[in-house]
């Protein structure tokens, strides 16, 4: 009874933020909303016996990819009017690009079909006395360990790559070297002058 | 929960949890009130003031009168601010800081939902506290708290990183997310409180507290950059931005968005509790078995409060005592010390759980 209620309030809730994120006039707001669905995404996990992967969506997601997609957001200065004015130029094309995928996604509705062991298959997703952290990490380190190196690899790849493309040096900039200043001794940065009155320091 | 749900069915376990989660959020308010007095008593002593003294004895009262200042103000709305979000912003504070302590357990039993991946919640709720800010600055439509606000969001997610990788470091040496685990992990004397890993050093002869009492330092740190405080309250850096985020804010918005930061500050007095210094375990072995439920549990309740009390004069303390960082010296600090840091004892611990760990 509580489960079911907090499905449909999970899921209601995920549908219409869903929906916001595109209507939203404020793409502040779009982001907003997009984080709402994130949520309640990681709530229909929890539902799931999933409590692992929804604490995933939340840091990763909520917690850090849309945080970077709200700071971009707000720093874009975003004019609406503009962006508003080419619509009826384009919304045939968009219309076609709709329709075809509209048929598309009804060729593969009608003809999917369920296993017939889904059902049996999806009451048994662990085994028993496992909890589902335990059973993922087995399956990744343990079974599948070599895929996951080469995909934290090519994780790699990507990172150096997005770093040496906004690599430049810059000449003129003056740049704190925090081991000098803590290094640096009375000795090398104060001089006591005796001078002589009327004559200066002389240079 | 679930056990309620089997003593007095759906509906009444439902009611049970309710009340439970009222008396918790009444205790901590109650509690709050006299930890912000503490807070300012102690820069009152620092800088030999008197600090409050008027309202009740002792200026005990203070926080209750403040309280209704805030509460009798009127709400200012600037011109041109988004009216919805920024009033949601305070709120998303201050419910967040709350949600977050449904898994602390601050004695044998006494937590309001013990889950098998607590640390994590309590990891993802926290770094969600960022939102209030960012919405709080934005829609403010002003210079100074978008500047706060951009700020503060850069910061936390900086030092998210580091926190994540040290709760690692934990997790691995009690083996398991919940937090009651972690805690009961530690029992038996100080030497076994995560900080010092007493029982990696006698079981295993491996000397971990050469990690891990510098993690427990850096997570205290990183605690400060999270919670937005000095030396590292740079989102609300006063010679800078004003108040950074907060500075159209008034009456109860801005009292929402306090009481949500002290909530978050003493939620990380427990973590760090938790984490490091054995939760509610007291520092010396004593077989409570045969006292009273209540008596028993009140003495581990003793505990676990007496080690936040502590961390939180320590996060007073470093208010009155810590000059603030530059912001570079402030990324500087989480990107190239903490963060390799951090992970190195990720490796190291792992190491221990690996080859060192008997059993």
């Amino acid at each position: 009874m509580l489960a079911s209620l907090a499905f449909w309030a999970f899921s209601g809730v995920a549908i219409l933020s869903a929906l916001m994120v595109v209507i939203a006039r404020n793409p502040v707001r779009s982001v907003l909303f997009l984080i709402l669905a994130f949520f309640s995404a990681a709530g229909l996990f929890v539902l799931l016996g999933a409590e692992f992967l929804a604490m995933l969506l939340i840091v990763v997601y909520v917690g850090a990819v849309a945080v970077l997609f709200l700071f971009v957001v707000m720093m874009l200065d975003v004019d609406f009017t503009e962006l508003k004015q080419g619509f009826l130029e384009y919304a045939p094309l968009g219309a076609i690009v709709a329709l075809i995928l509209a048929i598309e996604l009804a060729m593969i509705g009608l003809t999917w079909r369920a296993s017939e062991q889904a059902e049996a298959l999806r009451a048994a997703v662990m085994p028993d006395g496992v909890s589902n952290i335990e059973a993922l990490g087995v399956i990744l380190y343990d079974d599948y360990v070599y895929f996951f190196q080469a995909s934290g690899l090519v994780l790699l790849v990507a990172m150096i790559g997005a770093i040496v493309l906004t690599l430049r040096h810059k000449p003129h900039v003056k740049r704190q070297s925090v081991s000098a200043q803590v290094g640096r001794r009375r000795e090398d940065a104060v001089e006591l002058v005796d001078v002589k009155p009327g004559q200066g320091i002389g240079e | 929960m679930s056990d309620f749900v089997a003593q007095f069915g759906v509906w009444g376990g439902f009611g049970m949890a309710v009340l439970q989660i009222l008396g918790f959020v009444i205790v901590l308010l109650i509690s709050l009130a006299f930890l912000l007095l503490m807070d300012r008593k102690v820069w009152a002593a620092v800088q030999m003031r008197k600090g409050p003294n008027v309202v009740g004895a002792f200026g005990l009262l203070q926080s209750f009168a403040d309280f209704f200042k805030f509460v009798f103000k009127e709400i200012v709305v600037p011109a041109g601010a988004d009216r919805s979000m920024y009033l949601l912003a305070p709120l998303i504070t201050l419910i967040l800081a709350f949600v977050t302590w449904a898994v602390v357990p601050v004695a044998p039993g006494w937590v309001i939902a013990d889950i098998n991946v607590g640390i994590l919640y309590l990891f993802a709720m926290s770094s969600l506290g960022v939102y209030g800010i960012i919405i709080g600055g934005w829609a403010s439509n002003s210079k100074y708290p978008f500047l706060g606000a951009l700020r503060s969001a850069a910061q936390m997610v900086s030092y998210e990183v580091s926190i994540g990788f040290i709760i690692v470091t934990v997790l691995l040496f009690a083996g398991s997310m919940s937090l009651t685990h972690i805690i009961e992990a530690q029992a038996g004397g100080f030497w076994n409180w995560n900080f010092l890993a007493g029982r990696a050093l006698i079981e295993d002869g491996w000397p971990m507290f050469i990690v891990m009492l510098p993690m427990a330092v850096i997570f205290f740190i990183s605690a400060l950059a999270e919670t937005n405080r000095p030396p590292f309250d740079l989102p609300e850096a006063e010679s800078e931005l004003v108040a950074g985020y907060q500075v159209e804010y008034s009456s109860t918005p801005y009292l929402l968005f306090m009481v949500g930061e002290y909530l978050n500050i003493v939620l990380m007095c427990a973590m760090t509790t938790i984490l490091f210094f054995g939760g509610w375990n007291p520092p010396f072995e004593l077989d409570t078995s045969s006292w009273p439920y209540l008596v028993s549990s009140l003495w581990y309740f003793f505990w676990f409060a007496i080690k936040v009390v502590f961390f939180f004069f320590m996060f007073a303390m470093v208010k009155a005592l810590v000059p603030r960082y530059r912001y570079d010296q402030l990324m500087r600090l989480g990107w190239k010390i903490f963060l390799p840091a951090s992970l190195v004892a990720v490796a190291v611990v792992g190491a221990y759980t690996v080859y060192g760990a008997q059993g």
